[in-house]
């Protein structure tokens, strides 16, 4: 039994002009603990596909369910993390990482408890009473982190989460996103447009074609990198043999593209 | 030596800071002062018209035997009262009747050119209607000063409520928040600033509305004195009902600010 399992999802918008078709027939399965990254370039859909395996959209065609339970809203056993850190500004960080629990109704001092136990396990403890201006970008996102893992999701989709941060924080951040997702068993979705990234830090690559989105190819990433840190993958030989395939699978699709 | 260089440099530019502050604070006190000498020196000089524009120190004979006796006290606290009333409820109105319309979308597309029209029309013309309607008493006056606020606050605020970045209600939803959740949690802190400003507005709006109604009907307040003070030709009654509005209006004003520091010092975005 999939953990995760979409069927033939499809998604068309409309608007008064046009009906575009931004996914099609998507059939995935994504076993429990497995990161999985959807890699393609912009207007895949890839994005969309988050939002409706989150519950948030409802596909036009196809199903998605979790441990064979459907998915037709968001489920508090699916957390989001968002491109920004999107940290409210009028409230306090402790505020923050709590909205979750608040949100679902179970703000307990055993949750509130485990939620500040991963400020410190990220080293931001000292951070609770802050404002979100007050912290740097990477800081955000790390509290962000936090703030959806507080609720304790069992899958994790990650929507460019590094993509507005500068390259070395980036490179941190993955080592730290992949080592607490690994450490507390979760499963994760991670959607973004950078190569390497979905090499470094995933277990299988979904590659995406546009117009309409539509799984073009997967790729299985090596035992060598899986078993190493994001950063460590990066040094290994692997890496750049993988970058090179998936670089010239991306070529091959901008030329379909362009046809 | 060198660790000396800045802070002096420092403290030079604290003082400039300093200087230009001075600057500024005895330009104003100069124009405050050049302005009621000078008006006090035309009227004995009768250069303007001393029974139309009076002079300062009528004015504040006046007002000292207006305290000895207490009546002014009565007026402005009455037009206090009805003010205060009408600018908070003003914004409360239009406040809800905007997360009201973000509420049901179907109801912002109906309304629009209703607000619209509402809007442009002079809302002080309604005031004979009201008086007839809610009869010549407080009421129709508070009524007056909530009317002639709500629309501009409504609409003030639900062009903010809009506005609010769409992803931070998305991750409300993603936790699986409701609607009233996304409204409580987001849109409506998101939106204090808006809501202050339009405070601000509704001081100024307010007190035309209630003198207006007071010029309309009543027999207490500020406006009463400045419409009894023209009937009887007492220009310096009215001048110096006048002189007291602007004085409560700019410390209702400061009040406001004063809120706005205080809820919203942690939020520079």
């Amino acid at each position: 039994m999939a953990f995760l399992q979409l069927k033939s999802v499809g998604q068309t918008y409309f608007s008064k002009q046009t009906a575009t078709t931004a996914l099609e027939d998507i059939t995935l399965s994504v076993s429990e603990g497995e990161f999985v990254s959807f890699l393609g370039p912009s207007g895949c859909g890839k994005s969309t596909l988050l939002s409706i395996i989150s519950g948030l959209i409802q596909p036009t065609n196809g199903s998605v369910s979790l441990k064979n339970q459907s998915i037709t809203k968001p489920h508090p056993k699916i957390g989001y993390m968002l491109q920004q850190d999107y940290l409210f500004p009028w409230k306090t960080i402790k505020d923050n990482i709590l909205v979750g629990l608040k949100l679902q109704g179970c703000l307990n001092d055993e949750r509130t408890a485990y939620t500040l136990s991963l400020m410190s396990e990220i080293g931001l403890y000292d951070t609770l009473d802050k404002y979100p201006n007050e912290l740097s970008g990477g800081m955000r996102q790390r509290v962000a982190l936090v703030r959806t893992l507080a609720t304790n999701p069992q899958i994790l989709l990650l929507d460019e989460p590094f993509s507005a941060l500068d390259y070395q924080t980036k490179l941190k951040l993955e080592d730290l996103v992949s080592n607490t997702l690994r450490e507390h068993g979760k499963t994760a979705i991670l959607v973004t447009h950078d190569i390497g990234e979905a090499i470094a830090m995933s277990d299988r690559i979904v590659l995406f074609s546009t117009k309409p989105g539509r799984i073009f190819r997967t790729f299985p990433v090596t035992s060598h990198l899986r078993k190493r840190l994001p950063f460590e993958a990066r040094q290994h030989p692997d890496y750049s043999v993988m970058f090179q395939q998936i670089w010239e699978e991306l070529e091959q699709i901008e030329q379909n593209d362009t046809e | 030596m060198n660790k000396t260089t800045p802070s002096k440099t420092h403290s030079d530019y604290l003082l400039s800071l300093r200087r230009q502050t001075i600057k500024v604070r005895i330009s104003q006190l100069l124009i405050f002062v050049l302005f009621f000498s000078l008006w006090q020196y035309s009227s004995d000089q009768k250069w303007i018209d001393p029974l139309l524009f009076s002079s300062p120190k009528k004015i504040v004979a006046l007002l000292i035997h207006k305290i000895a006796d207490g009546s002014i006290f009565l007026h402005i606290g009455m037009t206090l009262t009805e003010t205060v009333i009408g600018f908070l409820l003003g914004t409360l109105f239009g406040t809800l009747l905007a997360a009201l319309i973000w509420w049901f979308p179907f109801l912002s597309r109906v309304l629009d050119p209703y607000l619209v029209i509402l809007n442009a029309m002079p809302k002080v013309a309604i005031g004979p209607i009201l008086i007839v309607a809610l009869g010549p008493n407080l009421t129709s006056i508070v009524a007056m000063g909530i009317l002639i606020s709500v629309i501009i606050t409504t609409i003030v605020i639900y062009t903010s409520f809009r506005n609010v970045e769409p992803n931070y209600v998305k991750v409300i939803r993603s936790f699986g928040g409701s609607k009233y959740q996304c409204f409580k949690e987001v849109i409506l802190p998101a939106c204090f600033p808006a809501i202050i400003s339009a405070l601000k507005v509704n001081v100024g709006l307010s007190w035309v509305g209630v003198i207006v109604g007071e010029f309309l009907v009543s027999k207490q307040g500020l406006g009463y004195l400045i419409i009894y003070g023209f009937q009887v030709f007492n220009f310096t009654l009215v001048l110096m009902s006048l002189l007291i509005i602007a004085l409560l209006a700019t410390l209702m004003y400061q009040l406001v600010e004063a809120l706005e520091k205080k809820l919203i010092k942690n939020r520079t975005l």
